[in-house]
């Protein structure tokens, strides 16, 4: 158990609640967080999940795999901490984390 | 008919003449070189062309399995694709065709199956075309639809910042200002044909938007397009003549190298750049000397306005389709216009304007039971995804409110995942919202008519007729 804060574009904050093992992207969906569509369903083949993740917590998330770099390298709001939200599996070490929306996704 | 080479060389000639003033000749060749192959990306070599005749397709359970092929271009027009392509899915999901008229084909019809298939660009080549047809000898192609990483990364790039949301912002007001007046000028008191007058018209202004194209001469993007994803020997389209197409070609060199020089010009004589193709491939360092790369520069063009043509045009005609066949859909539209975005996805779903994209496989692969052989050829039917029962709910049903309908594949998957996605979803919103402030209700009067090919799924004929909306309530 931990919570997770999504912070969108225009800075409104959305704090919630999640249980370890289910991907950030899946949180966001369950509680409509707006701005993560989530298109493929977590297959990392659409790049409509992306976030970009506070400096501090991008170490923690683990690093992109070949598939996730291939599509992330397509998206034009990429930054140094971008992922693909539905590319991150929560660890209860990720309790407290920070993940930015971009103004649109792919 | 001219022979092949015979063409080639009248073409040649045809696209000197017209350019000569504007692009050293060298370049030109090059450029006609890449026409080629560029025109064969879409719709395949040239070799003596099949006419398609149509026929009533019989009833899918009177076949055995290795009878059915679902490159008939007729099955989408006669209504018969629902029963086809459910007996594949629930049979043989992973099905081989030997004797198409477009030759051996794999067939791939469930949602997940299609999902893996256009993911693994490792397992899948995108070249040399993406259309069922041969693929042509000895040629290359430069559109990036149909190619792989990373060649495919690098031109993508330097054109996506047209489409991308960030350009579309500035773009939203224009095109609602665009579609506005398109509806406001449709008649009231009579039936008329909805895809000339509506679908095509704003897809055109659109097209013409997004390359600050002669805005008089808009047509001709649509025109051009329309020729080149309906060649009947690519997709079984009901375009036979080939030199025609070759006009097209030449004629869309010259316009287009035009459009480069005279945007150069007005750019060198102060002018700000706008939020145009053309405008933003000058201001990027990589992409600034394109037109010296006439083949990559003919080829993106090209790809851009095919991919944008009658995808959306056939959107904004399958909406009203589907309206009229679910009219308990179009009640819960208008108590709830907050559905739209919602709505817009289920519209892609339901009509899927592409039915497939083609692959061929890289090596050999094991898929649904079947053992896929390295260079065949595999088609991945999202037409049939779309409404694969192990996926989505009732998927024969237009159902605006549907919990999952963005997780359609309509834009495909993976690298080559449409491009204009957010666009296509921008025009149908604005759509369907300036509809809702003007329209009570659009009646289809009569039965649409469905164009002819395996590949898009779109109407020639749509007649409506319109219901305004109450003067005192209106607007
Ligand atoms: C409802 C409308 C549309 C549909 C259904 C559609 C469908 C598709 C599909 C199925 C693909 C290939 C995906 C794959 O291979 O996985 C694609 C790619 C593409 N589309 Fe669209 N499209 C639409 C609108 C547009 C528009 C408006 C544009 C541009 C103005 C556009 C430009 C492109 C481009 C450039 C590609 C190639 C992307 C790549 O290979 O990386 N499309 N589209
Ligand atoms: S949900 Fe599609 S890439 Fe993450």
């Amino acid at each position: 158990m931990g919570t997770i804060t999504f912070i969108e574009h225009d800075q409104t904050e959305h704090v919630v609640k999640f249980k370890a093992g289910c991907s950030v992207m899946q949180i966001a969906v369950d509680n409509a967080i707006p701005g993560i569509d989530g298109d493929c369903g977590g297959e990392c083949a659409c790049g409509t999940c992306h976030v970009i993740v506070s400096d501090d917590w991008f170490r923690k998330t683990g690093t992109p795999g070949d598939d996730e770099e291939q599509m992330l390298s397509m998206t034009p709001e990429r930054t140094g901490t971008s992922r693909f939200s539905c590319q991150i599996v929560v660890t209860d070490e990720m309790d407290g984390m920070t993940v930015r929306l971009p103004e649109f996704q792919m | 008919m001219s022979t092949q080479s015979g063409t080639f060389d009248d073409l040649q000639a045809r696209m000197i003449n017209a350019t000569a003033k504007v692009v050293p000749m060298h370049r030109q060749i090059q450029g006609l070189k890449h026409l080629m192959s560029a025109k064969k990306a879409i719709f395949g070599p040239r070799r003596p062309m099949t006419e398609f005749v149509e026929k009533p397709i019989p009833d899918v359970s009177t076949l055995s399995l290795e009878d059915i092929d679902v490159s008939n271009p007729f099955l989408y027009r006669q209504c018969q694709w629902l029963p086809y392509f459910k007996r594949l899915r629930d049979e043989a999901p992973v099905h081989y065709q030997k004797n198409s008229p477009f030759g051996p084909f794999w067939s791939v019809t469930r949602y997940d199956d299609i999902l893996f298939v256009d993911k693994s660009h490792d397992l899948f080549s995108a070249e040399p075309q993406i259309i069922l047809g041969d693929p042509p000898e000895g040629l290359s192609v430069e559109m990036f639809i149909a190619m792989d990483p990373p060649k495919h990364d690098v031109q993508r790039s330097s054109v996506q910042g047209v489409v991308a949301p960030k350009n579309l912002k500035e773009m939203e007001g224009l095109i609602r200002s665009r579609t506005g007046e398109v509806l406001d000028s449709l008649p009231l008191d009579r039936p008329f044909n909805w895809v000339p007058v509506v679908s095509k018209e704003l897809t055109g202004r659109m097209l013409a938007t997004l390359l600050d194209f002669p805005y008089e001469e808009r047509h001709k993007l649509v025109e051009w397009s329309d020729r080149m994803a309906g060649a009947a020997s690519a997709t079984g389209g009901e375009y036979a003549d080939e030199s025609i197409m070759f006009d097209d070609a030449a004629d869309m060199a010259r316009s287009f190298s035009k459009l480069w020089r005279d945007k150069e010009a007005r750019r060198a004589a102060g002018e700000e750049p706008g939020f145009d193709l053309i405008s933003l491939l000058q201001s990027n360092e990589d992409t600034k000397d394109l037109i010296n790369r006439p083949m990559e520069f003919i080829g993106n063009l090209t790809l851009l306005i095919i991919g944008g043509n009658d995808t959306t045009r056939n959107s904004m005609s399958g909406g009203l389709v589907a309206m009229n066949q679910f009219p308990e859909e179009f009640k819960k539209l208008k108590a709830k216009p907050e559905l739209i975005p919602n709505m817009v996805s289920e519209i892609i779903r339901w009509q899927t304007p592409l039915a497939y994209m083609r692959r061929i496989a890289k090596q050999d692969v094991e898929l649904g039971g079947q053992t896929i052989k390295k260079g065949d050829r595999v088609v991945m039917w999202y037409a049939s995804g779309n409404r694969d029962e192990r996926k989505f709910d009732n998927p024969d049903q237009f159902i605006i409110d549907r919990k999952d309908a963005r997780n359609h594949m309509s834009f495909g998957y993976g690298v080559h995942r449409c491009m204009g996605n957010r666009l296509a979803e921008l025009q149908l919103r604005i759509l369907w919202e300036e509809i809702l402030k003007r329209f009570d209700n659009i009646e289809v009067v009569e039965e649409p008519r469905r164009v002819q090919s395996n590949f898009v799924r779109g109407y020639s004929e749509l007649m409506v007729k319109l219901t305004p909306k109450d003067k005192k309530e209106a607007r």
